[in-house]
């Protein structure tokens, strides 16, 4: 559907809405977009309403009413007024939802991105540390420093290699 | 585009067709739930800049931030069932120490480390089986809530059952530090499984003693490692979940809503 307002086009159409969407970024990590990251779960249209529904990485996350900013701003820009952010818990975010490109660009950003087996979440005690592979140097001889790092989101690991400490964006 | 809101615009619909009686359970439960996460999430916050490293400073803190969002979870939700313009904020800070139904062992100060460290561990240990059951819970909300929850505390479980064996099994001082806090706390834990009829009305009749018996594993089971002992029965202490609590909570609450009830409705 198309429909002309004010001299601005305005394509509410999933894709377009989503390509706009690619724009915004998540602000303490400003290479990942939000679609990167896995927390746009759903946009609905309904006449010219759109209504963009996230879900937040962690409960306490402090980035959630900064990203619903962004996305309207954004939104705004491209010429859409009525607009709904929508934030649900369930299905609960993880990091397998977070992209290949994205787990990439993490790398490059200097963020060991999340192992696909997610053995660190269980309760195993001392738990042998899961091999995390150190994102400048590549060698899997790393050591666990802190399970909390930067955010609620990292955990702050050593490399033993290239002596350089790195956060690692753990599993959840 | 007047009126555009740039914040979350929706978060939780309830059902208003239940029967106001319980409605008014519900808004109790996931009150002493909010309460309880928002008293230890300050009490952890107290740490910061104080932490015995910079690394666990940063952890203590962290889990702080988890347990402040839960707690806005609880508060959102309960804001919603109570409606007439409640909000979180409303619920957080201008409510008064009689109607907060926390548990006692949140209010109690931070002590030391080793004091802190074994209250987490005692809190993330019932937590974590709490969320287990509400993730299955009819009520879809608390159900969402939980299983975002639980995520978080795993990560909270793991770190302070590390430190309590760290510091039990440790050095004769760090083992001295666990026996005491041991013996100051234990008598706070009962609160936890003495069910008001409120949790029972939610939570489902028969279900306190079965997580009192697993927690009662865990704790044996990490108390074990740590080479510390579970006091004989002792007298536990109860009264906060029904708004009836230690001198502590006056003083934090003083501090944390002062700002609030000096200016009431101030934004920043």
């Amino acid at each position: 559907m198309v429909t002309v307002q004010n001299d601005t086009i305005q394509d509410t159409s999933k894709e377009k809405i989503l390509s706009i969407l690619q724009e915004v970024c998540d602000p303490e990590i400003p290479v990942l977009s939000i679609l990167d990251l896995g927390i746009v779960r759903d946009i609905r249209i309904s006449g010219d309403q759109v209504e963009v529904i996230i879900t937040p990485t962690y409960s306490g996350c402090p980035a959630m009413d900064a990203i619903s900013f962004d996305i309207k701003l954004k939104m705004i820009e491209y010429g859409y007024k009525n607009l709904l952010v929508t934030s649900v818990l369930s299905p609960a975010w993880t990091t397998g939802w977070m992209t290949e490109a994205g787990k990439e660009k993490l790398k490059a950003y200097g963020i060991a991105p999340p192992n696909p087996t997610q053995i660190v979440c269980d309760t195993r005690l001392f738990a042998e540390s899961e091999a995390i592979q150190c994102p400048r140097c590549n060698s899997y001889h790393t050591q666990l420093i802190s399970q909390f790092g930067s955010t609620a989101c990292k955990a702050l690991y050593q490399c033993q290699y290239c002596k350089e400490p790195f956060d690692y964006f753990k599993c959840h | 585009m007047e009126n555009l809101s740039l914040t979350i615009d929706k978060k939780f619909d309830i059902d208003k067709s239940l029967p106001a009686k319980t409605q008014k359970d519900r808004e109790s439960f996931v009150l002493h739930l909010a309460d309880t996460n928002l008293i230890l999430a300050q009490r952890n916050a107290e740490w910061c800049g104080h932490g015995p490293i910079l690394e666990q400073d940063i952890a203590i803190t962290n889990i702080s931030l988890d347990l402040l969002g839960q707690a806005r979870n609880f508060y959102q939700y309960a804001a919603q069932i109570k409606g007439n313009g409640a909000t979180e904020d409303l619920l957080a800070y201008l409510r008064g120490e009689r109607e907060f139904k926390n548990g006692l062992i949140v209010e109690l100060p931070r002590g030391d480390w080793a004091h802190s460290i074994l209250r987490q561990f005692f809190c993330s240990a019932y937590f974590y089986l709490l969320y287990e059951h509400l993730q299955k819970s009819e009520d879809e909300h608390l159900s969402a809530i939980a299983e975002k929850a639980i995520k978080e505390v795993t990560y909270h479980l793991k770190w302070s059952s590390e430190w309590v064996i760290r510091l039990g099994d440790g050095t004769p001082e760090s083992n001295t530090r666990m026996k005491k806090a041991t013996d100051d706390l234990w008598m706070y834990t009962g609160e936890f499984f003495v069910a008001e009829d409120y949790e029972t009305l939610i939570i489902g009749e028969g279900i306190m003693p079965l997580l009192k018996e697993a927690w009662l594993v865990k704790v044996k089971d990490i108390f074990g490692e740590a080479t510390l002992t579970i006091p004989n029965d002792t007298y536990m202490q109860t009264g906060g979940k029904r708004g009836i609590h230690t001198e502590h909570l006056g003083f934090i609450l003083a501090e944390m809503q002062y700002l609030q009830k000096t200016y009431p409705g101030a934004q920043w």
